[in-house]
């Protein structure tokens, strides 16, 4: 009976602790998902708002949103997908921005493997190299950018792995699979530096820059928490954050 | 009928590689799963249960997440590539084999299972009978006991075909979804989805929606006598 009565007091504790500030559902795309989780901590200690996430790939979070799905913020992967939602009315106006700007690496595991130029692609000497899909995931088809204007889209065709994200492309590099892969800098990436291997540090000038945008849905009229958030990644703590993982932002 | 209208090149090239992928699997899973099925039905080793557990075990990750693991195991740093790099097969994944290797072990529960059952049902007074007649165990298996177990054996073989088909998660994480070698159709279809491409998803989802059932059907109405799905009377 003593437990029964903790219980009850515990619980009303916690749904009144958090009842005076909002909460916000967000789908974010996998290759920012750790960011936000670190960007999350500090929005929710700032505000008091609670920041509910869901991570995945920005092809399905479209279906979904289409189908009626509860999200109120959508970080995507890309500008096609947030501008499509918009096109459709489904997205507050005027909320559309770029939150952040992707870079994408060539990575591997092995330290001194990736040279600082690239030239390895050239060489082809290895038997797979990683990427994400570049039907459908905008770091995949960044990659098959740089293979083509380096000339060596055909010749390593027989080598390309795809995972169907970034995450997947990245998967296939740290088990050893592929012996390298285009993935996202953010993943192989912390305050400020590499954290393992090897990589070629491609410049922006090498494919069109992977513009990430914010959209708010109209599903989030009206809550605080969603504007909140909004606001948040604009500001100087979050675009540090981002930096310190490899985004860039405008 | 304007199928290449509706499929692109690549989704042909998928289905034709899925059903490869497939008939291939369910062959090498019934040459596997009929003695293995026919032992454990009959042994009384006490290391029935844990072989039993063993091959059950797959039902209960999560296909990527099966995915992962058996993508560390095989990979450089793991011991199965140890093992067939030592044997000189290479490292399976991103290759054909490795997908027919990985679809054994997710589907061999589906075909071990329902052939046991079908097994122990089987009367051993029959083939005591025909031990007295003097037949060897193994005309009394290929005479008595295959033959009544006809059902069973279907089941077991579309069971083990149709979860091969269906294979999703496994065959993105082994595969690499490379076209031609490893890019099953329902990989395509998902990238379909991906790619907000609905109507080409629509179109091969159908297809393979369409050929399960007949398969399906086939399989229902060729067993004529009555028994259910697991093979018992």
């Amino acid at each position: 009976m003593r437990h029964l009565v903790f219980w009850v007091l515990f619980f009303s504790f916690i749904k009144t602790g958090t009842a005076h500030a909002g909460s916000v559902q967000v789908a974010v795309a996998a290759n920012f998902a750790g960011a936000l989780d670190l960007i999350g901590k500090d929005f929710e200690q700032e505000t008091g708002h609670r920041l509910v996430m869901a991570s995945g790939a920005t092809g399905k979070f479209y279906a979904q949103i289409k189908s009626g799905a509860p999200f109120e913020v959508f970080l995507s992967a890309d500008t096609a997908t947030p501008r499509k939602l918009e096109e459709e009315g489904l997205v507050v106006p005027g909320s559309r921005f770029t939150y952040a700007i992707g870079r994408l690496v060539l990575w591997s595991s092995k330290p001194n493997y990736v040279d600082r130029e690239g030239k390895i692609l050239t060489g082809g000497n290895f038997d797979h190299l990683s990427m994400a899909n570049p039907k459908t995931a905008p770091y995949g088809a960044a990659a098959m950018e740089i293979l083509k204007k380096r000339g060596v889209d055909a010749a390593l065709a027989p080598k390309l792995v795809q995972g169907e994200n970034i995450a997947q492309a990245h998967q296939f590099v740290v088990s050893g699979n592929a012996q390298l892969g285009f993935v996202a800098l953010s993943q192989v990436y912390k305050n400020g530096q590499l954290t393992s291997g090897s990589a070629w540090f491609i410049p922006d000038t090498e494919y069109q820059p992977i513009r990430q945008d914010v959209v708010m849905l109209r599903t989030a009229e009206g809550n605080p928490a969603a504007t909140a958030l909004l606001a948040y990644l604009k500001s100087p703590a979050a675009l540090n954050v981002m930096a310190s993982l490899g985004y860039r932002h405008e | 009928m304007d199928v290449p209208a509706l499929l692109t090149s690549d989704d042909l090239v998928a289905l034709a590689l899925t059903a490869k992928l497939a008939i291939t699997v369910t062959l090498i899973l019934m040459v596997l799963g009929v003695p293995c099925a026919w032992w454990l039905a009959r042994t009384r080793c006490r290391w029935k249960g844990g072989i039993e557990a063993l091959i059950a075990l797959p039902l209960f990750l999560p296909p990527s997440v099966l995915g992962f693991y058996l993508l560390l195991s095989m990979g450089p740093h793991g011991p199965i590539g140890h093992l067939t790099q030592w044997l000189g097969m290479g490292y399976l994944p991103f290759t054909f084999g490795g997908l027919v290797v990985t679809s054994i072990i997710y589907s061999l529960p589906f075909v071990v299972q329902p052939l046991q059952s079908t097994f122990k049902g089987i009367n051993p007074r029959l083939i005591e009978a025909a031990a007295t007649l003097g037949a060897s165990p193994w005309d009394a298996f290929v005479t008595i006991v295959l033959p009544l177990s006809r059902s069973g054996l279907m089941t077991a073989a579309v069971l083990g075909f149709a979860h091969t088909v269906g294979e999703f998660g496994i065959v993105l994480m082994i595969g690499g979804n490379i076209p031609g070698q490893t890019r099953m159709a329902s990989v395509q279809i998902y990238d379909h989805v991906e790619a907000m491409e609905y109507v080409h998803a629509h179109w091969l989802s159908g297809i393979m929606l369409l050929f399960s059932f007949l398969v399906l059907l086939a399989l229902y109405t060729l067993n004529a006598d009555r028994r259910d799905l697991w093979g018992r009377s």
